[in-house]
């Protein structure tokens, strides 16, 4: 965990001990219990860990929806304490888009929401971002005429015309079909060698954090906690899974519940 | 095989000219219509008393005529007037109270309270009291539009801004908006089905609610809407009449639902996948 900073740029993100608890009708649940992680300029920073362990609370906490009970959060020195497009939010659900607008229409609407852009430069902006994600022929096309990954191609879209400093993806393609989320992850990493964004990505699958991330946080259940951080070169992702196959699995064997 | 199977199997064949006919459910829909007018013309004739039941063809006269003359088109812009100001009132009412609902939860209790007791309420009941409140004239109507449509719309309106997904609150603040733009942009879009629902059931209950109302008592400053027509009619016995009265109501009530509002339905709801 405690990585030398040196070795790279300052932190854009820093995550210090945070515990996250929220409400059910019966229970206070603690979602994640003293977490720390750091996320540098350009990562892929994956929070791997099976169903539990918070990796989604703890997401939702960065985007400020949550305030945490114990440490914090800040982005670029600054304290988290409400949603903002400096960190926008890719989520796995396909109702993410507003369905009464169109691939473009979408797009317009966050940078306009956002306050990014405005008029004719919006547009713009939004049309050459729906062509980064191939759906140029789609652009006055309606959400629910469109596929499931078509429609996260969208959601990617939108963020990313905004340029946040960071973003947030929780589970993205957990509901695409085995083909179409392979072909998704290689999309996203094809993006991310154009613009080297920052991304905080969250997932169940190993193979999914294995290929997308540069950098891999390991989450326990029951609280969330943090099991350990490893690095990904991208080369020999046989022997990495297989590391965190073993981390994950080597205890509690009764952990392994649905994902 | 492909060669094999297309010699077995007819692809696409036309279907019979009846088939197409009787697969079409305006045309059936036509039949049935002209089927019950020629009934009634014949029970008409042989009934033979035009006091009790006028001919189909002299209801279509005494329409024609009242059309021609512009009584039937000065009444019903009549109604018409009185309706849109009664139901903007009810929509500027359900308004408030579905912001007040869904700000706190001591509004939402409010509303619920309020619509469980007056919505079983006929408007119409409430006649005699705005009567006596707001005088005799187009305000008691107006009043009773308003007990009409409010509850409805009010209704709708906020069980369909609870219904809206949690994944779509958090994208709308996600990009910033909050208050007033945040209702504006993304729960009044995504309740849009139950909004219009609630502006459909209010229609029809504010429909009937005027003509009942004009039945009791219509005029005002010389003139009356089409319910005070029918009064009027049956006080002179001009019975034809009265059933033209009666089919412009109809024809009003149909074009709305059917026209208006389904063209609305059509361009919103339907076409964004929302509603099938």
């Amino acid at each position: 965990m405690a990585d030398p900073a040196a070795e790279r740029a300052p932190a854009l993100l820093e995550v210090r001990g945070v515990t996250l608890q929220y409400k059910t009708r019966e229970h206070l649940v603690t979602a994640t219990y003293r977490v720390g992680f750091e996320v540098s300029r350009s990562d892929r920073f994956v929070m791997l860990g099976p169903s539990g362990c918070g990796k989604s609370t703890l997401l939702k906490a960065v985007g400020g929806y949550l305030a945490p009970v114990e440490g914090e959060i800040r982005l670029n020195g600054r304290v988290i304490d409400k949603p903002g497009p400096d960190r926008v939010m890719v989520f796995q659900e396909f109702d993410q888009l507003l369905p009464w607008k169109t691939v473009k229409e979408n797009v317009v609407f966050a940078l306009r929401a956002s306050g990014k852009l405005k008029g004719r430069a919006a547009d713009e902006k939004a049309l050459a971002t729906i062509e980064k994600v191939g759906l140029t022929k789609f652009a006055d096309t309606l959400p629910h005429q469109l596929s499931g990954g078509m429609k996260q191609r969208v959601a990617i879209a939108r963020a990313m015309a905004v340029e946040p400093d960071i973003l947030l993806m929780d589970e993205p393609f957990a509901a695409l079909d085995a083909l179409t989320r392979r072909k998704m992850q290689e999309e996203l990493l094809r993006l991310w060698e154009d613009t080297r964004f920052t991304v905080l990505f969250v997932t169940h699958s190993i193979p999914e954090a294995v290929r997308v991330g540069n950098r891999i946080l390991l989450l326990s259940p029951h609280p969330g906690q943090v099991k350990a951080e490893m690095q990904s070169s991208g080369r020999d992702e046989e022997r990495l899974s297989q590391r965190i196959h073993e981390m994950l699995f080597s205890e509690k064997v009764e952990e392994a519940t649905d994902g | 095989m492909a060669e094999q199977a297309a010699t077995h199997v007819v692809v696409v064949k036309p279907l019979t000219a009846w088939e197409r006919i009787s697969g079409n459910s305006a045309l059936r829909k036509t039949a049935l219509l002209v089927l019950l007018a020629l009934f009634w013309e014949l029970y008409a004739r042989k009934l033979d008393n035009p006091l009790l039941f006028p001919t189909f063809g002299a209801t279509l006269e005494a329409f024609g005529s009242a059309i021609a003359s512009g009584v039937i088109p000065q009444r019903t812009l009549h109604s018409l007037q009185v309706l849109a100001q009664g139901y903007a009132a009810g929509l500027f009412f359900a308004a408030i109270l579905t912001a007040f609902a869904t700000a706190t939860r001591i509004g939402t209790d409010l509303l619920e309270l309020l619509t469980a007791m007056f919505n079983p309420l006929p408007s119409i009941a409430l006649l005699p009291l705005a009567m006596l409140w707001v005088g005799l004239g187009n305000g008691s109507l107006i009043f009773v539009l308003i007990h009409a449509v409010l509850w409805s719309v009010a209704l709708n309106t906020h069980a369909g801004f609870r219904s809206v997904s949690q994944t779509l609150r958090m994208v709308g603040r996600n990009y910033g908006l909050s208050g007033p733009r945040f209702v504006a942009q993304i729960l009044v879009p995504a309740a849009f089905p139950h909004i219009l629902t609630g502006l459909k059931i209010g229609w029809a209950f504010a429909w009937r609610t005027l003509i009942a109302a004009e039945l009791v008592f219509g005029v005002s400053q010389g003139s009356g809407g089409l319910g005070w027509y029918v009064f009027e009619n049956k006080n002179q016995l001009e019975i034809a009449n009265v059933f033209a009265g009666l089919f412009t109501v109809i024809l009003i009530g149909l074009f709305v639902e059917n026209v208006v509002f389904a063209t609305i339905e059509r361009r919103t709801v339907r076409r964004w996948g929302m509603q099938t």
